[in-house]
């Protein structure tokens, strides 16, 4: 177990290593250095930036060196917790962006519980009542819960909400609470905000997981230990939850892995629609405005996110199944 | 045992073969087994309907989509009746004329349906001027309003702008639905390449492509996608930019697909006519494209198509947050755009049934795939 802890944690962090040089890809993408962008965009404000003052600049962030030394400065800065400047803030991007990435988190984490919340009975009912009436129901909704983007799903949730409660269902605080400290009222009000980004990441998220799990059940539901169960005299109920159900878990919390990068992306765009205090908006922001640093800084973080979620889900996976372990 | 069942199987062949009945080919199979599913095949014709009426798309909306009109914004959806002004039944459809009217309290604008003006719906009848395929001038159009009759038809509403959404949402349909294909003829080649790779090869070429999928597949594919497609220059013309985030899209989509060739490849790759090919001299190339690709061709169809509705998906998020394809561009995302404020799609909930359109392609994608996938492989139960 420890071997394989420690190979994954090996794995995660080559994985890591190579997210940083695209984020850092994507920083540099954009034409002409960013202090280029930012004096035109002072300019083009009517400000003007003295020259003296843009070298010094370029001399703090190491524009004029070699692009590997640039990496390296970028890196090591952000290993002490310094992600660069926003040019479009004027502020520096770590703190425009912990509170985000806690919510997101938040948000992230609530979406997967409620996923697997309603996947794994759906999928299980569906298998164990294959080519049922409620079987077919369970799989025309999950393919309607792949179709509708994500976006949309949010779009007519808040159409209604305004239209029939006469109340905006965005963001995930009401007003009085939104920048009081942290208190029992601003939590309870949070809970209040959260399921409808939760229902909105969850659907689509959810429809893929209820087929995975319904595929798994039937591979396990007419195995011959299930057949023991059931000689013995087990009522269905427990059998099914005892036995099948824990064995066709596996592949489900692997999968559940793959699942993670696209839900992450989920609520990032449901973040913009719903306007969430979350890193979404913030995001797209700083991707419109060219305003890279923070760009990069986000996209590496989210990526972190994903690859330790996926760890965390291996390393689950390799305590429930000592297969996985002893590979 | 195989003794005995050989020349039976001889002699079922033959009496076969006496009796004038030919023996089905796969491909005859896979048709019969496809036939047999119902919603792909319903998929099937919608999807084609989708994708004729996005070719002539010029000839089958009713106007100009650019056209727009100040005096005709936001109009809801007209309905067709056939009642006409006279109270009387006609066989042919029409539209009743509209009223503009102005709350006096929050001058808010609306249109009330006047009953008293009835402009019937013409079949192939002359409208706004276009240029068919960029070939020849034409006015012809599938339907629409005689244009003396200074009437409007507005069956899916108008826009902020006061232009026809129907004739949006089917010019829409030319770029979100081409994009998709485009994109996944990418994704393929990219897929057989690398994936046959890694599959045939082995070893140290299959180690570095599976990590690189692996990687791909890790990391949140949105805010990549995003982050690319915004780092394209903006100075690029429509058409360049429309082909960057066909390459975004097919770079990162094609992971799903390379792994499905690679597990192709090795259970293939000591089948006994592999084997057979390599022995009678055909060089590595041939035996790929020759041998192996036809025999998983039908699976790799299949897996195509249920890739299509991701890069549509994705190409409507990217645009609908503004850093996909952008206006005079129309796309389905694109006219998704106009909805983001809550407060517009309050005063004009039709604007959001692009997205519809995005529902149903999506949807018919995924069961044509289904069915395919089923179709694939005949012999299963």
């Amino acid at each position: 177990m420890f071997v394989f802890i420690v190979r994954r944690v090996l794995n995660a962090i080559v994985t890591i290593f190579v997210i940083s040089i695209v984020s850092f890809i994507i920083i540099q993408l954009p034409p002409g250095d960013f202090l280029t962008s930012y004096a035109a965009s002072l300019k083009a404000q009517g400000d003007t930036i003295a020259p003296q003052q843009l070298d010094a600049l370029r001399e703090a962030y190491g524009l004029g060196q070699p692009v590997h030394i640039q990496y390296l400065k970028w890196v090591g800065k952000m290993l002490r917790g310094d992600f660069g400047q926003s040019l479009e803030w004027q502020l520096p991007v770590n703190k425009l962006i912990w509170s985000r990435l806690m919510l997101t988190i938040l948000v992230s984490a609530s979406s997967i519980l409620f996923v697997w919340a309603v996947a794994i009975p759906i999928g299980v009912f569906s298998a164990t009542n294959q080519y049922s009436f409620g079987d077919y129901i369970a799989t025309f909704l999950g393919f309607i819960g792949l179709a509708i983007p994500n976006f949309m799903l949010a779009l007519v949730l808040m159409w209604v909400g305004f239209s029939v409660f006469g109340q905006d269902v965005g963001g995930l605080f009401s007003p009085e609470y939104q920048s009081a400290p942290w208190s029992w009222g601003k939590f309870t009000n949070l809970l209040g905000h959260l399921w409808i980004p939760m229902l909105v990441v969850g659907t689509s998220g959810t429809a893929g997981l209820i087929r995975t799990m319904r595929a798994n059940m039937l591979d396990e539901i007419n195995q011959p230990y299930v057949e023991t169960a059931r000689a013995k005299g087990l009522s269905e109920n427990r059998l099914t939850w005892k036995y099948p159900v824990r064995v066709a878990l596996n592949p489900f919390v692997s999968t559940a892995g793959y699942a993670l990068p696209e839900l992450i992306g989920g609520v990032v765009i449901t973040a913009v629609v719903l306007n969430l205090p979350t890193i979404g908006p913030i995001l797209l922001r700083a991707l419109l405005s060219q305003d890279m640093f923070l760009a990069g800084a986000i996209v590496m973080l989210l990526s972190i996110l994903t690859v330790i979620g996926t760890l965390l889900s291996d390393i689950v996976l390799a305590l429930i199944d000592p297969r996985i372990r002893l590979d | 045992m195989a003794d005995v069942t050989t020349p039976n199987l001889a002699q079922a062949e033959e009496t076969i073969s006496e009796k004038g009945a030919s023996i089905a080919t796969p491909r005859q199979l896979m048709w019969w087994k496809f036939k047999k599913h119902r919603i792909a095949m319903f998929s099937a014709i919608i999807l084609i309907l989708f994708y004729v009426i996005a070719l002539f798309a010029d000839f089958i909306a009713p106007t100009n989509p650019e056209k727009f009109n100040a005096s005709t914004k936001f109009v809801p959806p007209q309905t067709i009746s056939f009642i006409n002004a006279e109270d009387k039944f006609s066989l042919r459809p029409g539209v009743y004329g509209l009223i503009e009217e102005r709350d006096p309290e929050t001058l808010r604008r609306s249109f009330k349906i006047d009953k008293t003006i009835w402009h019937p719906i013409y079949f192939i009848v002359h409208g706004d001027s276009y240029k068919f395929w960029g070939l020849w001038e034409s006015d012809i159009h599938l339907f629409g309003l005689d244009k003396a009759s200074g009437g409007v038809l507005f069956l899916l509403g108008s826009d902020r702008l006061g232009r026809d959404m129907l004739s949006r949402v089917i010019h829409g349909g030319k770029i979100s639905l081409s994009i998709g294909l485009l994109s996944v003829f990418l994704s393929l080649i990219l897929g057989i390449v690398l994936g046959g790779l890694s599959g045939y090869y082995g070893g140290a070429v299959d180690n570095i492509i599976q990590r690189v999928i692996e990687f791909i597949r890790s990391i949140p594919s949105l805010p990549l996608w995003m982050a690319l497609s915004a780092a394209l220059p903006p100075g690029w013309p429509q058409t360049l930019r429309y082909f960057g985030i066909t390459i975004i899209l097919s770079i990162l989509g094609w992971t799903g697909l390379g792994r499905q060739v690679r597990g192709r490849f090795l259970s293939l790759r000591n089948e006994d006519f592999v084997l057979a090919a390599r022995l009678s001299g055909a060089r590595d190339f041939r035996v790929i494209i020759q041998h192996m690709v036809p025999s998983f061709m039908s699976h790799i169809i299949a897996s195509l198509t249920l890739s299509i509705p991701g890069i549509i998906l994705a190409e409507t998020s990217l645009s609908f947050l503004g850093l996909g394809l952008r206006q005079p561009v129309i796309s389905w995302g694109v006219l998704l755009q106009e909805a983001q404020n809550i407060r517009t799609v309050a005063l004009a909930p039709w604007l959001m049934l692009p997205g519809l359109a995005v529902v149903i392609t999506v949807l018919a994608f995924n069961f044509l795939g289904d069915g395919l996938r089923d179709a694939a492989d005949p012999f299963g139960r």
